[in-house]
C-alpha cells in the first residue's frame, strides 16, 4: 500500500491545501510520495521535501503542465500511477478537473470530496449539498480520491527529507491550449485556508456598495466571500463565491451579510466554527445556523461594525 | 454539428432531503423530481448553439428507468431534437454511466458534448471528465462562456483564481457552471410538441457496455446540526460576544 497526493501549487508555492490532503493520506495509512506537476516548479518541490514524513517527490516539469490542463495532467499521472494504491488530491479546481479524467484512464471510480477516512477503502463524504453524509466503501485496485480541504488539519511541514526525483515523462496531449487568464491578485487571505471570512450577497445592494463587505473583512484581516446571488448581480468575481457550486469553507468566523440563507449557500460554509448573520429579515434562514445574529440595515450596521472593531483590535 | 447532452432526473433542487430510518439512503419517495439544474444549463445552452446556427441538431440522452421520460420529456419541451433512454433499473456508478455516454456519442458522431458539471444528488462532479478521458477528447469544465470558432470550441472556466479561458479541438465534451445562462420556461405547447417528438431506446447490453459496480454505500447520516445561536441587540454587544464569548477576535 502506497499512497500518491497531487500537489496543488501555482509554479513558484507550495498551496496549504496540500497540506489537508496530505492529512488525509496519513490517515488512509500507508507512506506517501508527492507528485508535482507544472513548470518551472522546483521550489515547488523543494518545499513538498519537507512536507513531514514524505518518501518521495516527482517532479514533472513540462511545458505541457504549466496550467496543469486536465488531458495532459491526468495522462501524466496515468504514466506515472504504478505501485500507489491510492492517489490523493485536494479538491480545487484543477484537482476537481483533472482526477476523474485519471480515474478514467486507469478504469476506477472516484471518490470525490472526502471528509473522512474510517480506513483504507472507506471514506466518508457529503452529498446532497450536505444534506447527507455517506459513507462509502471501494473496492477498486487504485482508489483515486479528492479531498475537501477545509474537513482536515493541516499536515505538519518542515521536518521532511523527501527525495527529489525528477520524471520525464510528462504527456503532451495537444488538445487544448490555455487562451488567457484573469486571475484575481488580492492581498487579501485565501478564501479556502482563511480563519475569518466576511461575506456580502443580495443584500448588498450594489458593486459599490461591496466596499463596505471589504472594508469589515479588512478589519479582521479575513477573506472576501459572497453568494451566488452577489456574483450574478455583478458585485463582485466568481472566485469569492460560497457554497454548494462555489468554495467551501470553515473557518473560526464566518460573517454573513445580507444573505438569506439559502441551502445552497449553507452548504459552503455550515462547518464554520461561529457563524455572525446580519440581516434585516429576522426571520432569514441564516438565523437557523447563525451563532450571533443581528437584525437591521447592513448599511448602518457594518460601517459601525468597523469602526467599533477598529477601537478594540 | 450534432450536440449530445446527457440529462440526470434528481431531487427538485428546493426539496429538502429526508433520510431513510434505517440510515441505508435518503428517502425519494414522494418527492418532486426534476432535471438536475446543471444539465438543464447544458440543455440551455446547446439549443443556444442549434439557434445560432452552429449546432445541427440537439439530442438529449437520459440514464434510467421508465420514469426518466418526465425529465426527457422536459428537455424535449425546452426544444430538444430528440432523445436517446438508456434502459437500466438503478443509477449506474459514474464510470459506466461514462461509458454508456461515451457509446452513444460515438453512435450519433457527436461533435460536442454538453452536460452539466454535478449532479445535485450525489454532487460527484466526475462523469464529464471521465467521458473526456475515455474517448480521448478535451474538456472544458466548469463553464460559463461557451463560443464555436471554426474547429475549436473556446471555453471561459470558472477556476479557483478566477477564469481561465481554453481553446479545445472538436470533438470535445463541456461541462456546465451556473452562470452560463438562465434555462428558457417552457409554455404548455411545448411540452405537448415534446410527445410527438422520437425517444429512442437502448440498453447497456445493446451498446456493449458491462454494469459493473466497486463503490458501495453502507449508510448515510444527516449532518451534524448546528444549533441556532442568539440574537444581539447591538453591535456593542456583538463585538463584546466575539472577542469574550467566542474568542474569535
Ligand atoms: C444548483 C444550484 C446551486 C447553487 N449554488 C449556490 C452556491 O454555491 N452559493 C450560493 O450562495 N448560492 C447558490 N445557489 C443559489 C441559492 O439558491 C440562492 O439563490 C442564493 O444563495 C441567494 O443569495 P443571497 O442570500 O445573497 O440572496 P437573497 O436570497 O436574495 O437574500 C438577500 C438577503 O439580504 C437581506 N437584505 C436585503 N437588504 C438588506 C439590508 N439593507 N440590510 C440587511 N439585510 C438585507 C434580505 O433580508 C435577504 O435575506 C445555487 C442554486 C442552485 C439552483
Amino acid at each position: 500500500m502506497k499512497t500518491l497526493v497531487i500537489a496543488s501549487h501555482n509554479n513558484s508555492t507550495l498551496s496549504p491545501v496540500t497540506l489537508a490532503a496530505v492529512s488525509a493520506a496519513l490517515k488512509i495509512g500507508a507512506s506517501f510520495d508527492i507528485f508535482v506537476a507544472g513548470k518551472g516548479c522546483a521550489t515547488v518541490a523543494e518545499e513538498a521535501a519537507k512536507i513531514d514524513g514524505v518518501s518521495a517527490v516527482l517532479v514533472a516539469d513540462h511545458d505541457a503542465l504549466e496550467y496543469q490542463a486536465a488531458e495532459n495532467l491526468a495522462a501524466t499521472l496515468q504514466a506515472n500511477a504504478e505501485g500507489y494504491s491510492h492517489i490523493v488530491a485536494p479538491a480545487t479546481s484543477v484537482m476537481k478537473d483533472a482526477l476523474p479524467r485519471l480515474a478514467a484512464l486507469l478504469g476506477v471510480g472516484q471518490i470525490s470530496d472526502i471528509t473522512g477516512v474510517n480506513g483504507e477503502a472507506e471514506f466518508v463524504r457529503p452529498i446532497y449539498a450536505g444534506n447527507a453524509i455517506a459513507t462509502v466503501t471501494s473496492s477498486d485496485a487504485v482508489k483515486v480520491i479528492t479531498v475537501r480541504t477545509s474537513a482536515f488539519d493541516a499536515a505538519p511541514t518542515g521536518a521532511g527529507t523527501g527525495a527529489i526525483t525528477a520524471v520525464d515523462n510528462a504527456v503532451d496531449c495537444g488538445l487544448s491550449r490555455v487562451v488567457s487568464e484573469e486571475i484575481a491578485q488580492s492581498e487579501r487571505p485565501e478564501l479556502a485556508s482563511a480563519s475569518i471570512v466576511v461575506s456580502g450577497g443580495r443584500g448588498v445592494g450594489s458593486e459599490e456598495n461591496f466596499a463596505l463587505i471589504e472594508k469589515l473583512a479588512d478589519r479582521l484581516n479575513a477573506a472576501l466571500g459572497a453568494s451566488r446571488a452577489a456574483v450574478d448581480a455583478g458585485f463582485i468575481g466568481n472566485d469569492h463565491q460560497v457554497g454548494q457550486t462555489g468554495k467551501i469553507v470553515a473557518p473560526d468566523l464566518y460573517v454573513a451579510v445580507g444573505i438569506s440563507g439559502a441551502i445552497q449557500h449553507l452548504a459552503g460554509m455550515q462547518g464554520s466554527k461561529v457563524i455572525v448573520a446580519i440581516n434585516k429579515d429576522p426571520d432569514a434562514p441564516i438565523y437557523e445556523v447563525a451563532d450571533y445574529g443581528l437584525v437591521g440595515d447592513l448599511h448602518d450596521l457594518v460601517p459601525e461594525l468597523e469602526a467599533k472593531l477598529a477601537s478594540v483590535l | 454539428m450534432k450536440i449530445l447532452v446527457p440529462v440526470k432526473r434528481v431531487i427538485d433542487y428546493n426539496v429538502k432531503v429526508r433520510i431513510k430510518q434505517d440510515c441505508s439512503d435518503v428517502d425519494l419517495s414522494n418527492t418532486k423530481m426534476s432535471i438536475n439544474p446543471f444539465c438543464e444549463i447544458a440543455v440551455e445552452e446547446a439549443l443556444r448553439l442549434k439557434e445560432a446556427g452552429t449546432a445541427s441538431e440537439v439530442i438529449a440522452v437520459c440514464i434510467g428507468p421508465k420514469i426518466v421520460k418526465e425529465q426527457i420529456l422536459a428537455a424535449l419541451a425546452m426544444g430538444a431534437d430528440r432523445a436517446i433512454r438508456i434502459d437500466v433499473e438503478e443509477q449506474p456508478e459514474p464510470l459506466v454511466i461514462a461509458r454508456l455516454l461515451a457509446k452513444v456519442a460515438e453512435q450519433e458522431d457527436a461533435g460536442l458534448i454538453m452536460m452539466g458539471k454535478q449532479a445535485i444528488d450525489s454532487d460527484n462532479n466526475q462523469v464529464g471528465q471521465m467521458l473526456a478521458g475515455i474517448m480521448g477528447r478535451p474538456q472544458g469544465t466548469f463553464a460559463s462562456v461557451v463560443k464555436i470558432e471554426g474547429d475549436e470550441a473556446l471555453v471561459t472556466r470558472e477556476v479557483d483564481g478566477g477564469l481561465q479561458t481554453v481553446a479545445l479541438k472538436l470533438p470535445a465534451i463541456v461541462t456546465a457552471d451556473l452562470r452560463l445562462n438562465e434555462p428558457r420556461f417552457t409554455k404548455l405547447p411545448d411540452i405537448m410538441k415534446a410527445k410527438r417528438k422520437p425517444i429512442a431506446e437502448t440498453t447497456a447490453a445493446d451498446l456493449g457496455v458491462e454494469v459493473t459496480s466497486t463503490q458501495q454505500q453502507l449508510s448515510v447520516a444527516a449532518p451534524a446540526t448546528r444549533q441556532a445561536g442568539i440574537k444581539v441587540a447591538s453591535v456593542d454587544e456583538l463585538v463584546d460576544k466575539l472577542k469574550n464569548e467566542a474568542k474569535v477576535i
